[in-house]
């Protein structure tokens, strides 16, 4: 096109034309929006969140127009909600406000999306290579169980750590035979291995336990002590002392996004996912990368399981702990596209709104349940396509027969 | 179903295994008949005997005194005298066999049009807060139109909340599992906030405990074994085994039923032959969910009259409806015998154990077990088709041709 007249392209010029920056751009604003009325902020009037706000909403009009309809629309509801979140922090209290948003808010949001992270990167693996696994929850129970088991028999939490996700392999393996090999329905399945693991991990948990909490003293996953950082005013509460287990879960986002796209394994295990029948002819077996998937994916979910007992827990156990992790992680799973980022990002988002849930219990049981609610609602408008369509793998669910 | 027009007589086993999966579940009616889904409990049970044994208690006991804590030994002396106490152990386990029955169609109904409605638990809760409320805010009225009222309002609230499912698959495909497993827990929350501390529909006397009200006396069903209120058996037994019959009715004997079916076999078949696929699609799910609606409005009519917020998470029976419809192999008669089974489990395996054979707790977990075993060997065909056909090979040439009796509703 060199003989179309030059426009002039002023970076600010090149922005407005691309519906994709402004989109985001949008989404971010409207966030920042609704941060404004709170710490360390803390805008005591509603304009500034009213003009960040109505900033967003022309972002995402100006990205509906350009025909990015979803993204922009996604813009216009984050600034609208952006605005309502930012006025409704500003009839509350600075001393409330001071007690439920500070810099430990951040760690805890963290220590809530840990075992999000885990089990969500683990059934991104399982889904990426065709199967659907929708035992997460069970095998992140059974991992939480197990694990706390073995610290205390074995004294050691890196022994429980092990205990866990081998036996968290296992379930998988057997959720893997049927779904691969049997080719049972794989929904089917994975209600199975949810039942299993309830019934159990309750079963053990009252026979070598009674019931109660496990013994006192159980070596649990350290905390790391950043000895530079934790004495610094925001960012040490907020980072300064976290679990090891949260560090590795930052680490295996990165891995798992090397691995699933740059690597041939990753390569191995989309086409498994997308057309098994094309990586079979080129000599790919789709068994073998399946049950790799599908083991890893069982591995991951219990680490997180054993995070959330042993390490987030203290070294405790009560019945059904999990209570719905499971699916938290799979919904972030499918919010974050089925990409180890989106996932990441999509957990951190439900870890921070059950931080904010456990927070708000006391001032207000009502805005609690409000976020406790979430995750479940933006998961189930995201597979609506509302805002941003999610796109599975193509043969996602459906078993495969080998010729 | 031998004059079933939508399973042609002979489908290539080939379509079937990569087909849907109500084309799956016709091909494995034909394989096994009533053998399978037997066989699937015996090795269901089995397992579960085996952990129990494990673990140093003795199972042959153990399910023995399920049993009987179930009532089931009512059979060998029956009496209607519920002072008795097998008699008052059946009519509990019946109570929840009640609810079961209507849970498990509520996933039959759906899997019979090829989708997996996963959000039972979801909409019986739905139809539960609904029946309360309709139970309590009329008070007044007379007693039949009150439960006519309260009953039909939890039914069509839980089709609309499956229905919810049903349309975001009808429209933008969104998968039925997803959509009702996140729903699911927006009724577990959603119950949460409104009975809840400061909720809208919290116990209007006693502000400081997150309980419902109670239903009105006029909204409560007549108990015809036992007395009422101390859970006696009401007469949505009667409900819910008349929804057996419509439900087979609707299936086999409608042009609603026959679309239903015709969707879940083969939806592009379908669609070829004129029949609206989305609308199906709307229409089984919603179908789906009034029947677990049903049993919530049921429940909370028949029995429970109120709950508290803690009740809601621990509830399970919309799971155990997923159990009960892959045991009955999402047939009606199967349904009835499936939710008689996991109902003497739920109620036997929490009542009356002697510690010293095995604890209640113990017990209780071991129903989950069972749960699961039985739901992980149903979905798998393969292995069920494979022992079914081990057998037959294995007996004399003369005596294979004799055909399995297909022995299904």
């Amino acid at each position: 096109m060199s003989w179309a007249p030059q426009t002039r392209q002023t970076p600010v010029g090149k922005w407005l034309r691309n519906p994709v920056a402004t989109g985001y751009t949008g989404m971010a604003l409207g966030v920042f929006a609704a941060f404004l009325g709170i710490p360390p902020f803390t805008s005591r009037t509603a304009t500034w969140s009213l003009i960040v706000g109505i900033i967003a909403i022309m972002c995402g009009i100006a990205t509906v127009t350009r025909g990015r309809k979803r993204l922009g629309l996604g813009a216009i509801a984050t600034g609208i909600g952006g605005i309502g979140l930012g006025y409704l922090a500003t009839r509350s209290s600075v001393d409330n406000l001071n007690i439920v948003f500070n810099a430990s808010l951040i760690a805890q949001t963290f220590a809530f999306a840990t075992p999000l992270v885990f089990a969500a990167i683990g059934g991104m693996f399982s889904e990426r290579s065709g199967v659907v696994n929708i035992g997460l929850e069970g095998m992140m129970l059974m991992g939480a169980f197990w694990g706390v088991w073995g610290a205390d028999v074995g004294g050691s939490w890196v022994v429980g750590l092990l205990v866990g996700m081998a036996i968290g392999a296992v379930l998988a393996l057997v959720y893997a035979v049927f779904a691969i090999h049997l080719r049972a329905d794989q929904i089917v399945g994975g209600t199975a291995v949810n039942f299993l693991a309830l019934g159990i991990t309750g079963y053990f948990f009252f026979q070598l336990y009674h019931g109660n909490y496990v013994s006192q003293g159980v070596s649990t996953i350290p905390n790391i002590k950043l000895p530079w950082i934790s004495g610094l005013h925001f960012l040490g509460p907020a980072i300064g002392n976290l679990n090891l287990m949260i560090w590795v879960s930052f680490m295996l986002v990165i891995a798992s996004y090397i691995v699933v796209f740059k690597t041939p394994i990753g390569l191995r295990i989309r086409a498994c996912g997308e057309h098994p029948r094309a990586a079979d002819t080129v000599g790919i077996n789709v068994y073998a990368v399946r049950y790799g998937a599908v083991v890893l994916s069982g591995v991951l979910a219990a680490a997180g399981g054993v995070y959330l007992s042993d390490g987030f827990g203290g070294g405790t156990f009560n019945d059904n702990m999990t209570a719905g992790r499971g699916f938290i992680a799979l919904a972030a799973m499918i919010f974050g596209n089925w990409r180890p980022a989106g996932a990441f990002a999509a957990a951190l988002l439900f870890g921070f709104s059950s931080a904010i849930a456990l927070r708000l219990q006391v001032y207000s049981p009502s805005a609690s349940t409000l976020f406790n609610v979430l995750p479940y609602v933006l998961t189930l408008i995201a597979v609506a396509g509302v805002i941003g369509r999610t796109v599975a793998p193509a043969a996602d669910g459906k078993p495969y027969r080998k010729q | 179903m031998s004059a079933d027009p939508t399973v042609p007589p002979e489908a290539p086993e080939e379509a079937a295994e990569t087909g849907t999966l109500a084309a799956r579940l016709a091909l494995k009616q034909r394989a096994g008949g009533l053998v399978v889904p037997i066989l699937t409990a015996l090795l269901a049970f089995v397992l579960g005997g085996v952990v129990v044994l494990a673990t140093g208690h003795n199972p042959l006991l153990a399910y023995r005194d399920i049993f009987n804590g179930a009532g089931l030994n009512w059979i060998f002396h029956p009496t209607t005298n519920i002072a008795s106490t097998d008699a008052y152990n059946l009519s509990q386990t019946l109570l929840q066999t009640t609810t079961l029955i209507l849970c498990g169609l509520a996933v039959a109904f759906a899997f019979r049009c090829g989708m997996f409605n996963i959000g039972g638990q979801g909409q019986y809760l739905v139809g539960l807060y609904v029946a309360n409320w309709l139970g309590y805010e009329f008070a007044g009225m007379r007693p039949l139109p009150h439960i006519l009222l309260a009953v039909g309002g939890a039914t069509l609230a839980g089709a609309a909340w499956a229905g919810i499912a049903g349309f975001l698959k009808a429209t933008v495909g969104a998968h039925e599992v997803i959509s009702t497993i996140m729903l699911n827990w927006i009724a577990i929350w959603g119950g949460i906030w409104l009975f809840g501390d400061g909720g809208p529909l919290q116990n209007v006397a006693n502000k400081s405990v997150p309980i419902s009200n109670d239903v009105a006396a006029s909204a409560q069903l007549p108990v015809f074994w036992g007395v009422q209120g101390l859970q006696g058996l009401d007469v949505g037994f009667f409900v819910a085994l008349a929804a057996l019959v419509v439900f087979a009715l609707i299936l086999n004997r409608t042009t609603l039923g026959f679309e239903v079916r015709a969707v879940g076999f083969n939806p592009e078949a379908a669609a070829y032959g004129g029949i609206s696929v989305k609308k199906n699609l709307i229409r089984a799910m919603a179908i789906s969910g009034a029947f677990a609606g049903l049993a919530g409005a049921l429940d909370m009519l028949g029995y429970l009259y109120h709950f508290g917020t803690s009740d809601i998470p621990a509830s399970s029976v919309g799971f155990l409806g997923i159990a009960v419809a892959l045991l009955g192999r999402n047939t009606a008669i199967g349904t009835g015998i499936g939710a008689l089974v996991f109902g003497a489990l739920l109620y036997g395996t929490t009542h009356g154990l002697s510690s010293n054979v095995i604890d209640p707790s113990l017990a209780g977990n071991l129903t989950y077990m069972i749960q699961g075993l039985v739901v992980l060997f149903v979905g798998a065909d393969v292995l069920i088709l494979y022992i079914w056909n081990a057998r037959r090979k294995l007996r004399p040439k003369s005596k294979s041709k004799t055909h399995p009796v297909g022995a299904s509703a």
